[in-house]
């Protein structure tokens, strides 16, 4: 039995109720999350992410399939048997005790004599700097610091996995942007596997190795950022990440004929019959005249850096261009221009 | 967590830990009430309690006498004086605490946060202090000798002291200051709820404040008003203390008709009777006041 | 008509001046009994300068010493029991969704605050004269079994409405944090829950300090508490020192319900 995985989700499925009013929150889910990597579960509310979270925690039991845990079977295991700790949305930090006893609170439980758990309460209380705050209660500090509490107290008796449900959304922007770095510094730093839960893309594509894209109870791509963005293997996942282009078409010799009856080359991936094909906003080109399409601009929004281009095409389908502000002459609403599209870029999904 | 069925656990659990509580009310509140059901409908004892043989005797009692030497049955007259006077002093004391609770619940809603909570504290005191303590501090003002008619008299009001108290009216006045709270509080609770907005829609609408009064806030705080009644119409009905203490020995409400049945009366099972019959009475009222108030709120 | 006074939504005519003399008339006999409690007179009615003399006396009285101690021995065993099981039922039927027979253990527990007291009164008194001719047992148990029943709602009600409060998500960071299901209920609902028990503790003892009618019918020859003492007392020549007695108690439940106040006001 291979030993780097540490979470080995098998087959899981939960349903809630029975009979007509049923909901399934998770289909038939399988996946191995390994040792020390920082993995998110990315996808819209109500995706069942969560649910498998629960699950892993031991808040949930599966109504079907298996949970292992480097190696064990801990799927009908209670949550206080289980070597996992959660950092929940709402902090449920006891108000009722000082960060110090919040922090130590695992420990306790686990029967830790009391000097050591003093020593890794101030270890951990560095680590997310909050010594000076140890003996405050919970009430008495902001949001962020809140936060960087629940975080020491699920990281406090060195759990195999931590898992984190939707931690940042409650920060504001900038405080999010800071906590995502210390996230990954501290995982880094610590080793321990991270599941950490989301609905936000960017914030996953930031801070993981690896993403798991979920929607309505179903597993549907494993990867790393890189091969989410630029391969996702249906509709779903590339329009869920970041901004896509699709343009429908049908498989002609090797080629694909778009709408506006243009032949593109493009790497087929096998795919054969209608198919949609993904182009990112970046991958599209503006040029003056003559390329492979042509089209007329609809939009034209500056942004700065970049500038956006809508580009109507014959057959009333449009593509969104994305390019540098300063490298293509400025266009303007109505413009007739060339597309060209990095035909190495485009993503042939099925129909 | 076992891999029980989370419905049936959570039923277990519940049952189990409210078990103590259940076990000490059954065996001193709600179970010797079937024991009074049973007494009901036994025969009376020589000196006193019963003896274990059934009979009817308790139950006709109530309603009915048997003249003792031709054995013409007949309505109880004394017995009838006793239940009109219970429900006519039980009626009377739920409309005037209305007519004083209504205002006082509508003041103390109005007052502003900070000191609404003194007022709230002012008016739940009384609430909480001894019924014996309250009786007598009433008794102490209508006595002939109180504060009451020393005041009237001092005036010149009257000439001579008002014999108030054990009258009809001093057991009214004893029930009306003791159960005004019980009106205040849920009328109060109701009217914290209330929407002012919709008063001043009312007002838009060219009301005045009568018909605002009648047409917009009384209906919508209906609830609060029948849970007040309810809550001052049943103790009333079955107030003890406060008959006693300012009716003398002569008005007597149920509440006392049914000490005497125990005490010089010694007819057990007719006092068990009246008890079953003011049981049922306020059965039923809870019955009409949760079938308005589910009316009232179709969701529940 | 030129108006004078703001346009106030919330002002209705005559209102605030009911219910300022609603405040007035519910104040007045109990100031009154308060002021006369401290008579320097001997009888009821005339006024003989300040005094403590009633106090004193009441003070020494045996019989209210006897009454007084009883009150306080049935009030603390009272609270105390119906407070441990009143948590136990709240913990049990608070926060867990609905199950079956949950309204019936609703009905019963509130049930002695929908029974006319006479009603139980008289069941009680049927109920444990019996028992007494069986066991010959005479003693302050029916009071205490009595006044922990009737103070069960009068705990539960507070409890339950602290727990209600509560949200789960503390016991499952618990659970999460290795807490078995009972170091959980030690260390993390119990000290959150204990304003409301607290709470609790303090209304039933109030309550069980005030019960007039279920304690005269069942308690023995000589058991007398306070309350019944001064019923007693109304057969006969009334004098001050009911003033007195009745103002100690009344200042006995104030300070109770202050710190009541303070106590459900706290770690919000």
């Amino acid at each position: 039995m291979s030993t780097n995985i540490a979470v080995d989700a098998r087959n899981v499925g939960k349903i809630y109720g029975n009979g007509a009013g049923a909901v399934t929150a998770l289909g038939d889910v399988s996946i191995a999350i390994e040792k020390g990597e920082f993995f998110t579960l990315l996808g819209p509310s109500g995706c069942g992410k969560t649910t498998l979270l629960r699950c892993i925690a031991g808040f949930e039991t599966p109504t079907t399939g298996t949970i292992h845990l480097s190696g064990r079977d801990i799927t009908y295991d209670p949550p206080y048997q289980r070597p996992v700790n959660t950092v929940f949305q709402s902090y449920a930090l006891f108000p009722h005790l000082t960060v110090a006893q919040n922090v130590g609170f695992g420990l306790k439980m686990q029967g830790t004599p009391a000097s050591d758990v003093a020593k890794a309460v101030e270890r951990v209380l560095a680590l997310v700097k909050l010594e000076a705050f140890a003996d405050r209660l919970p009430q008495q500090l902001s949001g962020g610091q809140q936060q960087r509490v629940a975080l020491a107290r699920a990281l406090a008796p060195e759990p195999e996995v931590l898992l984190l449900d939707e931690p940042l959304s409650a920060l504001d922007l900038k405080l999010r942007k800071e906590m995502q770095s210390e996230l990954k510094r501290l995982q880094t730093e610590t080793g321990i596997t991270f599941i950490f839960v989301t609905h936000d893309q960017e914030e996953a594509l930031t801070m993981s190795n690896r993403i798991g894209v979920m929607s309505a109870g179903a597993l549907l791509q494993v990867g790393t950022p890189h091969d989410i963005y630029e391969s996702p293997v249906n509709r779903f996942v590339a329009d869920f990440i970041g901004e896509t282009n699709f343009l429908e078409g049908e498989v002609e010799g090797g080629q694909v004929r778009i709408g506006t009856g243009d032949l593109l080359a493009v790497d087929l991936n096998g795919e054969t019959g209608g198919v949609t094909l993904a182009i990112r906003p970046e991958q599209v080109s503006v040029k003056a005249a003559d390329a492979q399409l042509s089209g007329k601009i609809t939009e034209a929004t500056y942004l700065g850096t970049d500038t956006h281009y809508t580009i109507g095409l014959g057959d009333g389908s449009h593509l969104v261009a994305r390019v540098q502000s300063n490298s293509v002459a400025a266009f303007g609403v109505g413009d007739t221009v060339g597309i060209a599209i990095d035909a190495k870029a485009v993503q042939v999904l099925k129909s | 967590m076992s891999r029980q069925t989370p419905g049936r656990s959570k039923g277990l659990n519940g049952w189990l830990l409210s078990t103590p509580a259940l076990i000490l009310l059954l065996l001193a509140a709600s179970g010797p009430l079937l024991i009074v059901a049973v007494y009901s409908v036994l025969e009376k004892g020589d000196y006193s309690g019963v003896r274990w043989i059934l009979s009817g005797e308790g139950w006709f009692r109530v309603l009915f006498e048997k003249d003792i030497f031709d054995q013409t049955i007949s309505l109880a007259d004394a017995n009838l004086s006793i239940f009109w006077r219970s429900f006519k002093l039980s009626i009377a004391t739920t409309v005037i605490t209305f007519a004083f609770g209504l205002p006082t619940a509508w003041f103390i809603a109005t007052r502003p946060a900070k000191s609404r909570a003194f007022w709230l504290f002012l008016i739940t005191i009384p609430f909480w202090t001894n019924l014996l303590i309250r009786t007598f501090a009433i008794m102490e003002v209508i006595r002939n000798q109180g504060i009451l008619n020393t005041f009237l008299m001092h005036f010149g009001l009257i000439s001579e002291p008002i014999q108030i108290l054990y009258t009809d009216t001093a057991v009214l006045m004893g029930m009306t200051y003791v159960y005004l709270p019980l009106m205040v509080l849920p009328l109060y609770a109701a009217i914290d709820r209330f929407d002012f907005r919709l008063i001043e829609a009312g007002y838009d609408l060219y009301a005045s404040r009568w018909q605002v009064l009648r047409g917009v806030i009384l209906p919508i705080i209906k609830p609060g008003i029948i849970a007040g009644c309810i809550l001052v119409f049943i103790p009333s009905l079955g107030a003890y203390v406060t008959p006693r203490v300012l009716g003398g020995g002569k008005n007597m409400m149920i509440g006392n008709f049914i000490e005497l049945q125990f005490g010089q009366g010694q007819n057990w099972p007719l006092g068990a009777a009246l008890s079953t019959v003011l049981l049922l009475v306020v059965l039923v009222s809870l019955l009409v006041y949760t079938r308005a108030s589910s009316r009232d709120n179709p969701n529940g | 008509m030129a108006k004078r006074r703001a346009f106030d939504v919330t002002t209705l005519p005559g209102f605030t001046t009911i219910a300022i003399l609603a405040f007035v008339l519910l104040y007045a006999p109990i100031v009154t009994l308060v002021i006369y409690s401290f008579n320097g007179g001997n009888s009821v009615n005339q006024w003989g300068g300040f005094s403590l003399q009633w106090y004193a006396i009441a003070a020494q009285n045996e019989a209210v010493q006897d009454a007084t101690a009883r009150s306080l021995i049935i009030a603390v065993w009272a609270s105390v029991i119906s407070t441990t099981v009143a948590t136990m039922a709240a913990l049990g039927t608070t926060r867990r969704g609905k199950f079956k027979g949950q309204t019936i253990i609703y009905v019963i527990i509130n049930q002695p605050l929908m029974v006319p007291e006479i009603v139980t009164a008289v069941s009680l008194l049927i109920f444990f004269s019996s028992v007494k001719v069986a066991t010959g047992y005479s003693g302050l148990g029916y009071l205490i079994l009595a006044h922990s029943a009737f103070c069960i709602p009068f705990a539960y009600l507070p409890i339950k409405a602290r727990l209600e409060g509560m949200d789960t998500t503390m016991e499952t960071a618990a659970a999460d944090l290795y807490a078995t299901p009972w170091q959980s209920f030690r260390y993390v609902t119990l000290p959150l829950l204990l304003p409301g028990v607290i709470a609790g503790a303090m209304l039933a003892f109030i309550i069980s300090l005030d019960n007039v009618i279920i304690t005269e019918f069942v308690k023995s020859a000589g058991q007398d508490t306070l309350p019944t003492y001064m019923l007693g007392q109304l057969r006969r020549a009334l004098t001050p020192e009911v003033n007195a007695i009745s103002t100690a108690l009344l200042g006995l439940t104030v300070l109770i319900l202050t710190l009541f106040v303070f106590v459900t006001k706290k770690r919000d």
